[in-house]
């Protein structure tokens, strides 16, 4: 833009910094906008933790239940199901579970606070299906000879172990989720809550 | 009589001098020229309108009685879901119009890849026609997100995790992703809000921008002119008064003919909508007829039949790369899959443009497209198993070799010449 005769120097500056001032306030209007479409201050309330009694879950046995939405499975594995771990662990991702998917008191060799009872999010770190669970072993579990017993997701194929550990070369990237959670007593578990009281 | 004539034309003219409707009406329709020689391929551009109308329509008679709401009745059933069945067995005829809306959305994608494949057996993407290939890859992923959105709208097991599998896709972008699929799902879980903004997105966001689009795709089209079956430009021999010598008005030669394509089409529509709407679980997958359950991901899931060759691809990727997670790189491929239709204008290089005078090479790769294409599609629809995987991967591979490697083959054709004119009888 060169200033000669025809154009008018001031008026054009005034121009565009009155379309600049215009673009500033069109681009701020946008933040309220998107902003919008977070979640609610309804929803950041929702998700309360939940207390579960597992008194009645039988060696072998898994509950669902339901925590800001998502499944929570609580599996009581059995003794031979706790062998297992050891024996799939060099077919695993993330065998010792160095990604933190889980809190400091469940990276251990069971992903769990007591041994034998695993409480894990049920959604695959794939795309968020929930996986079924496969606790058949062996040829009859329809995934392989080999099978030690888990979990398989019908979505793409990710296959995981007892303690929710992903096997290798798998959609999925992650171990799922172990949620925070403690016991009150012997047979109750808060879920969504670690604070030692 | 001449008088009745007198009035009319005299309101035409006051429209015309306020309005340019006869001019309007002129250059689209009455003096547009289109080639004389199309053939079967050529009816679908205008089945995709018909299908558009229909599902607009309907669309709005669905709006009046449908409820975007996650929440769960006194039966304990979700509002959304039994609005559905609402439609279904107390609306006056409202199962008409909801099996007319769902076999629209199927029959909308058949109609888009039956045209999309008639613009690359004849090259209507090649030079001029470039911007109206682009106008309508954006179409196509338009209607893609149009279909999506609207599929979580019955709120039944297969919308619910099908959203909760395609939003999940956004949050293996590295650093932003886990906080874009929130924004996009509007809470933690996808859920009421996700249903009310999908509701929004499917009913105003998207069909505005569609038609939008779908004007400029016509007007680029009617400001180049029409390929054809011979790939000619019918611009190059004009007459005296300089109407291409190979073409005749649109309107009355083709709206005719198009209008002999849409009977037969609302013929084979009308068998679907009355007889098979279900279309043996392909137009409405059957664990869409359970309410959504968040903790319970049903035993087989799979996407509407027009998503799976994609959904297949992302399924293929199952190495990581360069230290990110196969998911990412699955996203990418599939994303890559549809995004690299767009750009076929620049990856072919061939000295012509129909297939009638391609060579060898490129008919050979086209062939080996089609066919993976279809397998990618079949596979799609199937659970996953090791043997599956390696086949989609070679399919995937496929599916990719013949666009990147089609700027080589399409220069080394050996192609016949193409004719001066076109070559009907």
């Amino acid at each position: 833009m060169s200033c000669d005769d025809k154009v008018d120097c001031g008026r054009r500056r005034l121009l565009v910094a009155t379309a600049a001032a215009g673009g500033v306030a069109g681009v701020a209007v946008a933040v309220p906008f998107v902003a919008s479409m977070l979640p609610s201050e309804r929803a950041k309330a929702a998700g309360a933790p939940v207390e579960v009694d597992i008194s009645k879950l039988a060696p072998g046995q898994m509950m669902t239940v339901e925590w800001r939405g998502k499944p929570v499975w609580i599996i009581n594995r059995t003794k031979e199901q706790l062998e297992s771990l050891v024996k799939v662990a060099d077919k695993l991702a993330d065998p010792k579970s160095d990604k933190n998917m889980q809190p400091a008191y469940a990276k251990n060799e069971t992903r769990s606070i007591k041994p034998e009872i695993l409480v894990a999010v049920g959604i695959c770190t794939h795309l968020g299906c929930s996986p079924s669970e496969k606790f058949k072993t062996g040829a009859e579990s329809g995934i392989d000879a080999d099978w030690q017993g888990g979990f398989f997701c019908p979505c793409h194929g990710s296959t995981f172990d007892l303690a929710g550990r992903v096997y290798k070369s798998k959609p999925a990237p992650d171990n799922l989720e172990i949620p925070p959670h403690m016991y009150l007593g012997d047979a109750r578990i808060v879920i969504g809550e670690d604070k030692k009281a | 009589m001449s008088k009745m004539n007198a009035i009319l034309q005299g309101t035409l003219n006051w429209v015309d001098e306020r309005f340019p409707l006869t001019t309007l009406w002129k250059e689209h329709l009455a003096e547009y020229y289109a080639p004389k020689n199309f053939n079967f391929w050529y009816f679908f551009g205008s089945l995709a309108m018909l299908v558009l109308v229909i599902q607009i329509v309907t669309g709005i008679l669905l709006t009046m009685h449908f409820k975007p709401d996650a929440s769960l009745n006194a039966s304990g059933v979700p509002v959304a879901f039994a609005s559905v069945e609402y439609i279904m067995r107390d609306v006056p005829w409202g199962w008409l119009i909801r099996y007319m809306h769902s076999t629209g959305a199927s029959a909308f994608f058949l109609v888009v890849y039956l045209h999309m494949f008639r613009g690359m057996l004849y090259g209507s993407y090649r030079k001029p026609r470039e911007l109206i290939w682009i106008f309508g890859m954006i179409i196509f992923l338009a209607l893609m997100a149009e279909a999506f959105f609207g599929y979580l709208l019955p709120w039944g097991q297969m919308s619910f995790w099908g959203a909760q599998v395609i939003v999940n896709l956004f949050s293996a972008i590295p650093f932003i992703g886990p906080d874009l699929s929130l924004w996009l799902r509007g809470d933690y879980v996808v859920g009421d809000a996700t249903l009310n903004r999908f509701f929004a997105f499917h009913v105003v966001a998207v069909p505005m921008v569609l038609l939008g689009l779908v004007a400029a795709h016509i007007i680029a089209l009617h400001e180049v002119g029409s390929n054809n079956p011979d790939g000619v430009e019918i611009k190059k021999k004009k007459d005296a008064s300089g109407i291409p010598l190979d073409g005749i008005p649109f309107h009355p030669y083709y709206t005719v003919k198009d209008i002999v394509g849409v009977i037969v089409f609302l013929m084979v529509f009308s068998v679907i909508v009355f007889f098979m709407p279900e279309f043996g679980g392909y137009f409405l997958e059957y664990n869409n007829f359970f309410p959504a359950d968040p903790l319970v991901t049903p035993q087989h899931i799979a996407p509407v039949w027009y998503f799976t060759p994609y959904y297949s691809i992302l399924r293929a990727v199952t190495y990581p790369l360069f230290g990110i997670d196969a998911k990412f790189w699955g996203v990418v491929a599939m994303g890559a899959s549809t995004l690299i239709i767009a750009l076929l204008p620049w990856l072919d290089r061939s000295p012509v443009k129909s297939i009638r005078y391609r060579g060898p090479l490129y008919k050979g790769f086209l062939t080996a497209f089609i066919i993976s294409f279809f397998i990618l599609g079949y596979l799609g629809m199937l659970g996953p198993t090791p043997m599956r995987t390696i086949v989609a991967q070679v399919c995937s591979v496929i599916y990719f070799a013949f666009f990147l490697l089609m700027p080589i083959y399409s220069s080394l054709d050996k192609c016949q010449p193409e004719p001066d004119r076109v070559t009907s009888k």
